[in-house]
């Protein structure tokens, strides 16, 4: 049985790849409105935790409960369904699509109707569409991109680009947002803008959000809980204070030269 | 015919419109006196034909992105059954009817009732062909929509009762230009509406990002079925409407050679672009029928037009990949230089 | 039984035509991910090339029993896999190498194109009516237990697994082969590593259509009567035996053309033989739909 009213619970998620066992053991619950990071050197397995919460890959044991309900059998739009979205750490905007339907498609689960309705242009077909542009509008204007509506997506500046996959996540509107790696690829100064932005979001949406990151710093000061993994296996959770003075932590990133884990 | 009206008394009235005009032009364009008019209509309705060919296919290739060669294959399905209705059910009934409005009547009404069973299997079959489809790669998939196509032809030449390999002949004459053009007014609105739509934002999702669009919530699977489905019933009542205006279908019409003559169209006018299948499928219709005399001036009488068609397509992917008007369409192309308000602004680049 | 083991021995003979072909599909997919429609209108080519030089011959020397004889035979082989190696590698030059950083669709329809303008280009220049392909071996059956065998057969058979062996030494034995297998297991890392991707692009196409040259050469002995448009069914089919196989396999390719040669040979000999064209195409959607690595491949899944 799930935690009654966790967002997320993984329970003993374990994943092989051949004879490679990327995560083991795995376990993480994250309850509403909570801000909680997962770090880790790289190739920890950070990503492919977040492949499995999607649906994206079945665990080899363990299960994954969002919302209560088991995802073993879900595909990855099934999850979405489920009140959870997420960004992709190499973007993967609709390049060639306008700014506009990117967000419009993020909140695909909420303005469907039937093919027919669209060829007829039935009253349910305009309803969806007007709340559709609606809500669109709405979420670029606190991105600071409805000036840019119509530009092709591919156009956008890099840091537009990642502010925008945000907003088409949030499109979905979700309970629980997944960030891969939000900050990977900004310079200091968008890094500051984008940490902004998820307070912004987290307070205004009332949502939980799950940070992966590589760069610690970012993750220290958003976060309230933070999961350390290596080498697949969870090797230390808590505050960020906690964290942060954690032998076991400060060995792993110390492993690897500095700069790279971000410290 | 504003908002204010209900939707489907505003469409009504404009499909009243439309009819008005195809009935006018059916009569019109039979009036006009110039020698060979016959054979001009003749082109125009297998332009219209064309033109519901080309628009269906971009349905599955431009907007969904699946890359689809096995259209005429739909089409064949879409051609034989409703032959095969008419000829052995419809045709026999009508015949015991007395000459008249009635007969008149019942001919069109045992048309349309022929041309949508046509329609409807080849949307069976567009729904069998597109479940593999959902674990291919574009080229993987291209190849299997083309042996789907080769087998449905292998099949009708196995069916005796369709004529086999003779060919199906004495299919009653009962298209004309006003049910192709209707046919193909009606292909062009229904893919504008749905690619306005929330079925055609996820078609276009599903073609740029297959694993965005799945994290986004749209069940791929299900849109590229869809895809599939629309666009060969599309395909499949051209199909029936052409059977009911050639009065013959042979299999070698349906080889593969056709698929590619409507991925031509689709992919000269830009992969995606409603207003670039129709111009292509005007320009690729015309175009062999106007390069008919240059046989004259080749020796032995050979005919250079296929050996043209294929350079021109080879140039064209060489060196406009995108086609004639990309993913954009046509009042976009030409409207882009007056209007640049700050919706359109020129994107950063 | 006998008819089993004539089907067998028929089916092999045709088969391993398809395998000579399926081996250029393999390898341009196997470096380029790339379907080279044009690759069975290059086998077209070889026959046509053969049929030229085979005529010409023919009519400018004294033949024994209207045969040209072995080493006139090898001649022809040999113009034909010049005249079809020049072609792969201008076909690759003049119009996929500008393409090859563009959608992979373009690439394709491009194919489609150059495929189009063989058939369509061999119609124009050759004709479209069908014509016979010149004599170059005596032909004369063998009885062999009750099986008929023709010398075709065995001269398929050998100068095909000559060909194949050759092949595999080229892959597996030469510093080529070597930077052809780095090409195709990372197009990237291998241009990095100060590998000539380019030249080795080249060669390939340049292998694979001399391969699809022979094939033609051997069709044509085999069956003597050929049409700009013959190369179309069995390069399919080559395409779909090299699927089977797991594409981008070369030894798959070869055992993929046999297992198709084989299963049309058994069906053509049945009352379903009107359906022998589709046979194939059901075969590769069955494989595509329950295990679409082929028979030795490896599938790949897309990583995210």
């Amino acid at each position: 049985m799930a935690n009654g009213n966790a967002l997320l619970d993984a329970r003993d998620v374990t994943i092989r790849f051949g004879g490679l066992t990327a995560v083991s053991h795995f376990n993480l619950g994250i309850q509403p409105h909570e801000l909680v990071g997962l770090i880790g050197p790289n190739g920890a397995g950070k990503t492919t935790v977040f492949n499995m919460l999607t649906g994206v890959y079945k665990p080899t044991e363990g299960q994954i409960f969002v919302g209560g309900v088991s995802t073993h059998d879900f595909k990855p739009y099934q999850i979405t369904a489920l009140g959870m979205a997420r960004t992709f750490q190499n973007i993967r905007l609709f390049k060639e699509l306008s700014v506009l339907d990117n967000v419009k498609i993020g909140g695909h689960i909420h303005y469907k109707y039937s093919a027919a309705a669209a060829v007829l242009k039935t009253n349910r077909f305009h309803e969806a569409e007007e709340a559709a542009e609606h809500d669109a509008i709405e979420l670029l204007k606190i991105f600071g991109l409805e000036n840019r509506a119509g530009y092709y997506a591919k156009n956008l500046p890099y840091g537009d680009q990642r502010r925008l996959e945000i907003a088409r996540a949030l499109s979905a509107q979700p309970k629980l947002l997944l960030l891969d790696e939000p900050a990977a690829g900004l310079n200091d100064r968008e890094t500051r803008d984008l940490l902004q932005t998820i307070r912004d979001i987290h307070k205004r949406f009332d949502i939980a959000i799950l940070v992966i990151e590589h760069n610690m710093e970012l993750v220290m000061e958003l976060c309230e809980r933070i999961v350390v993994l290596n080498f697949g296996k969870t090797i230390a959770q808590g505050t960020p204070g906690q964290v942060r003075e954690n032998p076991v932590v400060i060995e792993a990133y110390l492993g690897e030269p500095a700069e790279a884990a971000g410290i | 015919m504003t908002k204010s009206l209900p939707w489907w008394l505003r469409d009504l009235l404009w499909l009243a419109l439309f009819v008005a005009v195809l009935v006018g032009l059916a009569y019109g364009l039979d009036a006009i006196p110039i020698v060979g008019m016959a054979y001009y209509n003749r082109i125009l309705v297998l332009m219209g034909i064309n033109i519901t060919l080309a628009v269906s296919l971009n349905i599955i290739n431009g907007h969904a992105g699946q890359f689809s060669l096995g259209h005429a294959g739909f089409m064949a399905v879409g051609a034989y059954f409703s032959a095969y209705l008419t000829f052995y059910h419809f045709a026999p009934r009508l015949d015991k009817m007395p000459a008249g409005t009635e007969q008149w009547l019942m001919q069109n009404v045992f048309l349309v009732i022929a041309v949508l069973c046509g329609g409807l299997l080849a949307a069976l079959a567009g729904y069998l062909v597109g479940l593999p489809s959902l674990r291919l790669r574009g080229d993987y998939l291209a190849i299997v929509t083309l042996g789907f196509g080769e087998i449905i032809r292998v099949f009708i030449l196995n069916i005796d009762k369709i004529g086999a390999a003779r060919g199906f002949s004495g299919i009653p004459h009962w298209g004309n230009f006003f049910w192709v053009f209707l046919v193909c007014g009606l292909a062009i609105v229904i893919s504008w509406r749905l690619v306005q739509s929330s079925v055609g934002r996820a078609f276009l999702a599903v073609r740029e990002d297959q694993v965005a669009a799945e994290a986004m919530g749209i069940d791929t699977t299900r849109y590229k079925v869809k895809a599939f489905v629309i666009g060969s019933f599309l395909a499949g009542v051209a199909g029936g409407l052409y059977a009911h205006y050639t009065m013959y279908l042979n299999p070698q019409t349906f080889m593969f050679v056709k698929s590619f003559e409507v991925v031509a169209m689709v992919v000269l006018g830009g992969l995606g672009s409603i207003s670039g299948s129709v111009v292509a499928a005007v320009i690729l219709t015309f175009l062999p029928e106007g390069l008919r005399s240059v046989k004259d001036y080749m020796p032995g009488g050979r005919d250079p037009r296929m050996v043209i068609y294929s350079i021109m397509l080879i140039v064209l992917m060489l060196t406009r990949p995108q086609g004639l008007f990309g993913r954009r369409e046509l009042w976009q192309v030409f409207g882009r230089k007056k209007k640049r308000d700050q919706s359109e602004a020129p994107p950063v680049q | 039984m006998q008819e089993i083991l004539q089907n067998l021995l028929n089916g092999i003979a045709v088969g391993a035509i398809y395998a000579l072909i399926a081996l250029g599909y393999t390898m341009v997919y196997g470096i380029l991910k790339l379907i080279n429609f044009a690759h069975g209108d290059v086998f077209m080519l070889g026959s046509f090339v053969g049929f030229y030089v085979g005529g010409y011959a023919a009519r400018h020397l004294h033949t024994t029993g209207g045969a040209l004889g072995w080493g006139y035979a090898g001649l022809v082989m040999l113009v034909a896999m010049v005249v079809c190696g020049l072609f792969g590698f201008l076909n690759e030059r003049i119009a996929y190498r500008p393409l090859r950083n563009s959608p992979r669709i373009a690439s394709l329809i491009t194919a489609i194109g150059v495929s189009f303008l063989l058939e369509y280009g061999g119609q124009f220049v050759f004709g479209a009516d069908p014509k016979r392909f010149p004599t170059l071996v005596a032909p004369h059956y063998i009885a062999f237990g009750g099986l008929s065998v023709t010398n075709y057969q065995i001269i398929v058979l050998v100068v095909a697994v000559i060909f194949m062996g050759l092949l595999q030494y080229i892959i597996y034995g030469t510093k080529f082969g070597r930077a052809m297998r780095a090409v195709s297991f990372n197009f990237e890392t291998a241009s990095l590593m100060g590998i000539p991707t380019d030249r080795v692009i080249s060669m390939t196409f340049i292998i694979g259509s001399m391969l699809a040259a022979v094939a033609g050469i051997l069709f044509g002995l085999s069956y003597p009567t050929i049409n700009p448009l013959m190369g179309i069914m069995p390069g399919l089919k080559a395409f779909i035996a090299a699927v089977l196989g797991g594409i981008g396999n070369v030894p798959g390719a070869v055992v993929g053309g046999l297992i198709i040669g084989i299963i049309e040979s058994f069906i053509g000999g049945s009352p379903l033989s009107g359906y022998k064209d589709a046979i194939a195409f059901i075969i590769l959607i069955a494989i595509l739909l329950f295990r679409p690595s082929g028979l030795f491949g490896k599938y790949q899944a897309e990583k995210v």
